[in-house]
């Protein structure tokens, strides 16, 4: 093969016969712009949540709802979860093996999961405490914020279990490595969504 | 107990949901309007199916069809529901102005309910089911070609957004033979739309209709942006795209960037209808402020996704014909982008009235005249192209020109409306409907007809016949004056836009112009039709298998007409803009290949469809609260596509045998043609091979 080299951080696609050249670039390209969509989303939904902050007519409000030490535990999990996503795209640029890649992976899995434990956990106190959507504006706001990112979490999490099924069936051919890439980039966004989150909704809400 | 049963399999439905029912309880002329245009669809769908048995068309239907991941073929699919939604959108006018000139003093054929019915499902069909479609269906179609590019970024997906799509404009024909549709307008503003106001699936319709095509639309702008990104050919610079390329481009990041606002304005008011939230309700801390901000912050970039495509047809229809390199191409590439950015500025002003202080309506007034000034200079680029050009008044031309004049009167009232002062005098009044017709008929309607006119023959290998365009040319503008300058008067004189019955005698001579004007633009469709079942009939006197009718300048009229499966049988190399027209005046054109390759093309895939119908199930199922229905439709999307990952087959492989056969057949036929002269191109000797002209010398 002539063509031009395939050089993307995570992966060793150069001499592939799967993808056409360029194919690669593309597909995390188209990737990259999905993203963007998505973050404007993101960015919309906070906006409604500022807007909606001081809409609590009477319902309980940030102060009386937001727990410092839950939200903190998720913050922790996720940024680790990044961190071993990280440690899972190394493994899979570096290692031969599958095995670390595999472990990897899990452990992330593993963290979305607990993640998702924690964050359904404030929502269920949450609603024994009557904190539920039909009761203001502002609970409405954050009942559409949070879910919004932990549906996402919960997409990112179906979506390392189909690649661990994906890597068992084929091993790590290209497209595997292709949406590996893709997945990581979805995961990290994720994290940064968070750390909005973290930052506006339940500091914001607690200190402010 | 069996109350509970049927809940759970049927949801809400029941039989008052048939609009035949309806009108055999209350047997009003009104509700049977409704019940016809009920039948109208069942009858539709009926004498479909049969057609399709009858002719065994099934099979080429799906097969050859539905499952097909070939952009041209997906353009052309995305253009007939175009077809299919505008031809209900414009009936629903035409009885519109109908009711509305024989509603002073009186109350008319159709029930106050029913007319704002008529006017949400126009608005929401003619923007969101006849011009996206129709122009996203000419990017697919066109850009791939002139990019030099076998196919889009991601087939597949551009598949399932054709299907997301078509599940939309599903839904809202479906609305007419069960239940009713939304009252709320095409913008659907809650807390009108709210549950407290409107309980019944009439929003939910809207909403549902609205998210599958927003969502389709998100992944062709998506699609569209990496495509134009990443597929060009070699030596294709963006500089060196044709025009409609870089609308293509903008549109596509417009859609990127505009589409998210709607998909959560639509999830947000869903959420109050459906899980008693509060975003827009009246009380509890609701605001629908937000709603307005949200749906602007599409809908007005919603306005230049509309236009710019349009923009881009009228820079290649007017430079083929005018026989000219297009005038300031770079002028025009920076007022597209222009554009682009501007039109995220100027939301506000769809609500100047709204309550925003003075000073805010002062800025968005000011910025919007500001889109005035790159529009103004395309206007002046297009008119200098044609300036001493060879100009040939063929249909797409007529339109064009059509275009310019009228568009820069719809740009006039658009300045006045830009005015605050003016707009608090004349908001809600049919002065607006005037304007938004007046840039939106010219602006788009005119455009993606001449589009549909300029690359037919390519994508079908013959000609349409040009009497008959003519004539729907003719209709289309004439209609277009009568039925939309007198709603200037109307408005200016204070007759309120949405109005099921009026009250002022003054206003009857104006509305029965206005109503004239109506049933010559349906004459415009009716000829329209009319010219492509003519133009069908005689295919094989308008053959132009060769593929350059128009002697024009970009690639997609380097191949055949139908271009083979795989667009180019080797890539192109590009060293200048009009690249194909330079090749043809060096004599450089219809070369055979050194040597051919083997071509990979992406198999048919049933992901797409299987993805349409989920969508339009778990939609439906929502609309009428039939659980299961939902549950399964969305099931069916995820398991489909996570089971499509598992498929490495997804390609097969045309040999370069294959490949340089059919490219030889192509160029045999090529030098077997006759070369014509311009000048005779509209005449049954064009086989598709223009006379080429010895390159001028530069002044």
């Amino acid at each position: 093969m002539s063509g031009p080299q395939l050089r993307h951080v995570g992966l060793n696609l150069h001499g592939s016969d799967l993808l056409e050249p360029g194919e690669a670039t593309i597909g995390v390209y188209g990737f990259w712009i999905f993203l963007m969509s998505d973050a404007i989303l993101f960015a919309l939904l906070f906006a409604i949540y500022g807007t909606q902050l001081a809409a609590t007519v009477g319902a309980p409000g940030p102060q009386a709802e937001f727990k410092i030490g839950p939200a903190f535990i998720e913050t922790l999990i996720l940024l680790t979860s990044s961190l071993t996503f990280g440690l899972a795209s190394i493994a899979m640029k570096y290692d031969r093996t599958r095995t670390s890649l595999v472990v990897w992976l899990s452990i992330t899995l593993a963290l979305g999961f607990a993640f998702l434990g924690f964050e359904l956990n404030d929502f269920r106190t949450m609603i024994s405490d009557d904190a539920t959507p039909d009761r203001s504006g502002f609970l409405s706001a954050f009942f559409a914020l949070v879910p919004a990112h932990g549906l996402h979490v919960t997409a990112g999490c179906a979506w390392i279990a189909v690649m661990l099924a994906q890597i068992a069936v084929f091993g790590l051919d290209d497209r595997v490595k292709l949406n590996l890439l893709r997945l990581g980039l979805f995961w990290h966004f994720l994290d940064i969504v968070w750390i909005g989150i973290f930052s506006i909704v339940y500091l914001q809400g607690i200190l402010g | 107990m069996s109350g509970d049963v049927w809940f759970w399999l049927f949801g809400r439905l029941d039989a008052k949901a048939l609009p035949f029912v309806r009108a055999w309880d209350h047997p009003t002329l009104s509700e049977f309007i409704g019940a016809m245009a009920g039948g109208m669809v069942v009858v539709g769908a009926v004498v479909l199916v049969a057609l399709l048995t009858w002719q065994r068309w099934w099979r080429p239907l799906f097969l050859d069809w539905l499952t097909s991941l070939d952009h041209k073929k997906i353009g052309i699919m995305y253009v007939v529901i175009a077809g299919v939604m505008l031809t209900r959108a414009l009936i629903e006018a035409v009885l519109m102005r109908t009711q509305q000139s024989l509603a002073v003093d009186a109350p008319g054929i159709v029930a106050p309910e029913h007319f704002a019915q008529l006017f949400s499902t126009h608005g929401t069909i003619m923007v969101f089911f006849m011009a996206m479609p129709f122009l996203t269906g000419l990017i697919n179609f066109a850009m791939p070609l002139q990019i030099g590019a076998r196919d889009v970024a991601f087939p597949l997906l551009n598949s399932i957004s054709l299907m997301l799509t078509a599940a939309g404009a599903g839904l809202v024909m479906i609305s007419l033979a069960i239940g009713d549709f939304s009252t709320g307008g095409w913008s659907g503003y809650p807390p009108y739309t709210g549950k407290a106001f409107q309980p019944g699936v009439g929003p939910d319709y809207w909403i549902w209709a609205i998210t599958l095509t927003s969502l389709g639309t998100t992944f062709s702008g998506l699609n569209f942006a990496a495509t134009i990104y990443k597929k060009r050919c070699p030596g294709m610079h963006l500089m060196r795209m044709p025009l409609f390329c870089w609308t293509a481009l903008c549109t596509s990041i417009l859609m990127v960037f505009a589409m998210p606002p709607l998909t959560l304005a639509t999830a947000l008011l869903a959420l109050d209808r459906y899980a008693d939230f509060h975003f827009f309700t009246n009380d509890l801390g609701g605001n629908m402020m937000n709603y307005v901000n949200l749906f602007w912050l599409f809908g007005h970039p919603e306005v230049y996704i509309l236009i710019l495509p349009a923009f881009g047809v009228y820079s290649e229809v007017i430079s083929a014909f005018s026989s000219k390199e297009l005038y300031g191409y770079t002028s025009l590439v920076l007022a597209t982008m222009a554009i682009g950015i501007l039109s995220f500025t100027v939301w506000l002003h769809h609500f100047f009235t709204m309550g925003q202080s003075a000073d805010v309506n002062a800025a968005f007034g000011i910025a919007t005249m500001t889109i005035g000034v790159p529009t103004g200079v395309k206007v002046y680029d297009w008119i200098w192209t044609m300036f001493r050009g060879e100009v040939r008044f063929t249909t797409p031309m007529l339109f064009s020109i059509a275009f310019i004049v009228t568009f820069v009167l719809g740009g006039f009232s658009g300045i006045l409306l830009a005015v605050p002062p003016i707009d608090f005098v004349v908001h809600n009044t049919v002065f607006l409907v005037a304007h938004f017709h007046n840039v939106i008929i010219p602006g788009t309607l005119y455009g993606v007809i001449a589009g549909y006119m300029y690359w037919f023959p390519k994508a079908f290998g013959f000609r349409l016949v040009e009497g008959w365009g003519k004539v729907s040319f003719a209709c289309w503008v004439v209609g277009f004056y009568l039925a939309f300058m007198p709603l200037y008067v109307l408005g200016l004189g204070g007759m309120p836009r949405r109005s099921q019955a009026l009250f002022e005698p003054d206003y009857r001579p104006w509305l029965i112009v206005a109503v004239l004007g109506a049933f010559i633009l349906l004459a415009g469709l009716v000829t329209l039709f009319v010219q492509l079942a003519v133009s069908v009939r005689e295919r094989e006197k308008n053959r132009v298998p060769v593929g350059d009718p128009w002697d024009a300048r970009s690639l997609e009229w380097s191949v055949s007409a139908p271009p083979p499966e795989y667009n180019f049988a080797t890539i192109p190399h590009v060293g200048r803009r009009d690249v194909f027209y330079w090749r043809k005046a060096a004599h450089g054109a219809y070369k055979p290949a050194d040597h051919y390759r083997d071509i990979t093309v992406p198999r048919n895939s049933w992901v797409g469809p299987i993805v349409g119908l989920g969508g339009a199930a778990c939609g439906f199922g929502l609309v009428w609260h039939i659980w299961w229905m939902t549950i399964l439709g969305f099931a069916a999307v995820w398991i489909t596509v996570i089971g499509r990952s598992f498929v490495r087959d997804t390609h097969r492989v045309i040999s370069a045998a294959e490949v340089e056969a059919t490219d030889r057949a192509w160029l045999a036929q090529v030098s077997g043609a006759h070369p014509i002269p311009r000048q005779l191109e509209e005449s049954p000797k064009n086989f598709g091979l223009a006379e080429s002209f010895p390159a001028p010398v530069p002044a």
